[in-house]
C-alpha cells in the first residue's frame, strides 16, 4: 500500500444554519479544502452522509454533489453507517489512494438536520427497528440505558456525565466553527431539562447543519499541494450488534475497542503516544466509554478524566479539543470528516488557542449508532 | 411500518419466539437463522416465559412522534428466565418506581398507533410482576434484594 497524506481542509460554520441547503454546505466545504490545495482536479468523491433522504428527501447524493461542486463526470458515492458515515468515507478514500487507484480523492460529510423533519425518528433508524425503536426507543433513550448501565459497572455518577459536557464546551468555547461557542457550569447541566434520565438536554449533542471536507493523495505528491501534510498512519473499522440486548456488555463499546486496537497495530503505537483525540461524544456517556475502550484511561477511571482535566486542553492526552459533538455540534454525516480537519490543524500547528503544542500523534474515533459501527484514524505530523 | 412488515413479525412479537442454539445454547429473540455467538445454524424455536428481570432502564421524557402521547415512559433491557432480553416499555406503575433486578411480567398489549393511518401495533409490555404498594410489596422487594445480593 502507498502512504498516504490529508494535504488541505475545509469546513463549514456548524449549527442552525435555515440559509444553507444541503448542497451548500457540501459545496462551501468541498471548495475550501480545493481551494487550499490550490487544485481545481479530482480523481474521486466520497460524500459521508447519514440520513439525507429522511432529513431532506434527497438519494443519490455522490453525483449531485459532483455537479454542484463544477466535477460532473467524477466518480463520486454517497457513504452511509449512520453517524460514522464521515469516518467511513475517510476511509474508503484512504483505500482507494492507498491501493494506486486514484491520486487525488476528496473525503467529504455533510449533513442538514434542520429542515422540518422529525429528528428523533430519523436518528433512531440507526439503532435496531424491530426490536428497539418499536418500543419507543429513541436515540438518547439507548445511550441513556449505556449509561445506566455503566453507573452500576463502575459508579460512575450524574455529575460526571456533566463535567464530559462543561469540559467539551470550554473547548468549544475557542472554537469559532463551533455551534455553541460558551462555556457551561456542572449546576447548568444538572439542572437542564430530562431527555431520557439519568440524561438531560445538555448531555446530549445538538441537531446541527454544516459540512467537512479534506483531499488525500499518496504522501510522495503531498507537496504539489501544502508544505505541512499530515500522513494517515491507522485506519480501520469495527462492527457491533445495533441492538444493545445483544451486547456482551451494554456498559462496554466492543467496535470501539475492535477498531482502535487495529488502527493502533497498524500504525504501530499505543495510547500513550497519542496527543490528542477526537472521540465521539454524541452523549457525554459517550466519551467516558470511548477514551475506556481506546485505552486512555482504564475501565471504570473514563468517568473521572474530564473533572481532573486529564481529557481538557493542558491535560494529558486532550480529548475533544474542537468542542467535540457537543459544543462544536454533530451534523451527523459530517462529523468524521470534520474530527479529521481539527486533527490536521492540531498537527499542522493552525489551532490558535486551542493548539496542543507539539502533538505529532492525533486520533481520530467515530460511531454510528450506539456503537454498531466505529471507524478509528491515526493522524501523524511529518 | 407497511403492513406486511408488520404481520411478518407477528410470529415472534405475538407468541414470545425464540431461538435456542443446539451447539451453545444462547438464546436469540426475535429468532435468528445463523446463531451470533457460534455461527451455528442449528437453532431450535422456542417459546419464552412470559416474566424476567430488569437488567437496566430509563424513563423516556422526549420520545418519537409516535408516542407523544405516552412520554414520559420507562423503557428497560428485560432478561428472561430463558436467557433472552429484550427491550420493551413498563407499564401500570409510575415510571420512577422502575429499577435494575425488578421483577416484572410481559403482557400482551397496545404498543402504538403507526403514523398518519394509526394502525394497531401490538406486541408486550412489562408490568411489575406484583401489585405496587403497600406491605406485599415491600416484603417482595426486600426478598429481591437478598436475592440481588447473594
Ligand atoms: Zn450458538
Amino acid at each position: 500500500m502507498r502512504e498516504v497524506a490529508i494535504v488541505a481542509a475545509g469546513m463549514t460554520h456548524f449549527g442552525e444554519l435555515w440559509g444553507a441547503s444541503l448542497r451548500d454546505l457540501f459545496v462551501e466545504a468541498a471548495q475550501g479544502a480545493l481551494t487550499a490545495a490550490g487544485t481545481d482536479h479530482l480523481d474521486a468523491i466520497y460524500v459521508g452522509n447519514m440520513s439525507a433522504g429522511q432529513f431532506v428527501g434527497q438519494e443519490h447524493l455522490g453525483p449531485l454533489m459532483a455537479d454542484h461542486l463544477g466535477m460532473a463526470g467524477v466518480p463520486s458515492v454517497r457513504v452511509e453507517s449512520a453517524c460514522a458515515s464521515g469516518g467511513v468515507a475517510l476511509r474508503t478514500a484512504f483505500l482507494e489512494v492507498a491501493s494506486g487507484a486514484s491520486d487525488l480523492v476528496l473525503a467529504a460529510g455533510v449533513e442538514k438536520m434542520n429542515d422540518g423533519a422529525d429528528v428523533t425518528a430519523i436518528l433512531a433508524t440507526a439503532s435496531d427497528q424491530e426490536t428497539e425503536v418499536y418500543h419507543g426507543a429513541t436515540f438518547p433513550g439507548l445511550y441513556a440505558l449505556i449509561a445506566r448501565a455503566h453507573m452500576a459497572a463502575h459508579g460512575t455518577t450524574e455529575e460526571d456525565l456533566a463535567w464530559v459536557s462543561v469540559k467539551n464546551h470550554r473547548h468549544g468555547a475557542l472554537n469559532e466553527r463551533a455551534q455553541f461557542q460558551r462555556e457551561l457550569t456542572t449546576d447548568q447541566v444538572l439542572s437542564s431539562a430530562l431527555v431520557s434520565e439519568p440524561l438531560r438536554l445538555l448531555h446530549c449533542s445538538p441537531v446541527s447543519d454544516g459540512a467537512a471536507a479534506v483531499l488525500v493523495c499518496p504522501l510522495d505528491q503531498a507537496s504539489k499541494y501544502t508544505d505541512h501534510p499530515v500522513v494517515i498512519r491507522g485506519t480501520a473499522m469495527a462492527t457491533a450488534s445495533l441492538a444493545l440486548t445483544d451486547r456482551r456488555d451494554m456498559a462496554f463499546l466492543d467496535s470501539v475497542a475492535a477498531s482502535g486496537a487495529r488502527a493502533y497495530e497498524m500504525a504501530g503505537i499505543g495510547p500513550e503516544q497519542v496527543d490528542v483525540a477526537e472521540v465521539h461524544d454524541c452523549f457525554s456517556i459517550a466519551e467516558i466509554c470511548c477514551i475506556e475502550a481506546l485505552g486512555f484511561a482504564p475501565l471504570g477511571e473514563g468517568r473521572h478524566c474530564a473533572r481532573t482535566g486529564e481529557t481538557a486542553l493542558g491535560g494529558r492526552i486532550p480529548v475533544n479539543t474542537s468542542g467535540g459533538l457537543k459544543s462544536k455540534g454533530h451534523p451527523v454525516g459530517a462529523t468524521g470528516i470534520a474530527q479529521a480537519v481539527e486533527l490536521f490543524e492540531q498537527l499542522t500547528g493552525a489551532s490558535g488557542d486551542r493548539q496542543v503544542h507539539g502533538a505529532e500523534f492525533g486520533l481520530a474515533q467515530n460511531m454510528g449508532g450506539t456503537g454498531a459501527s466505529s471507524v478509528v484514524h491515526i493522524f501523524q505530523a511529518v | 411500518m407497511p403492513s406486511p412488515r408488520y404481520w411478518r413479525e407477528i410470529p415472534s412479537r405475538y407468541r414470545l419466539e425464540a431461538t435456542r442454539c443446539g451447539d451453545c445454547g444462547r438464546v436469540s429473540y426475535p429468532p435468528r437463522r445463523i446463531c451470533p455467538e457460534c455461527r451455528s445454524t442449528d437453532g431450535e424455536t422456542i417459546e419464552l416465559s412470559h416474566e424476567g428481570r430488569v437488567l437496566t432502564y430509563t424513563v423516556v421524557h422526549v420520545p418519537p412522534d409516535d408516542f407523544l402521547m405516552e412520554a414520559p415512559y420507562a423503557l428497560a433491557v428485560v432478561e428472561t428466565p430463558e436467557g433472552a432480553r429484550m427491550m420493551v416499555q413498563v407499564a401500570d406503575c409510575d415510571p420512577a418506581s422502575v429499577e435494575a433486578g425488578m421483577m416484572v411480567a410481559l403482557e400482551f398489549r397496545l404498543i402504538r398507533r403507526e403514523g398518519k393511518g394509526g394502525i394497531l401495533c401490538y406486541g408486550y409490555k412489562a408490568v411489575p410482576a406484583y401489585p405496587m404498594g403497600g406491605e406485599a410489596e415491600a416484603e417482595l422487594r426486600s426478598k429481591e434484594s437478598e436475592v440481588a445480593h447473594a
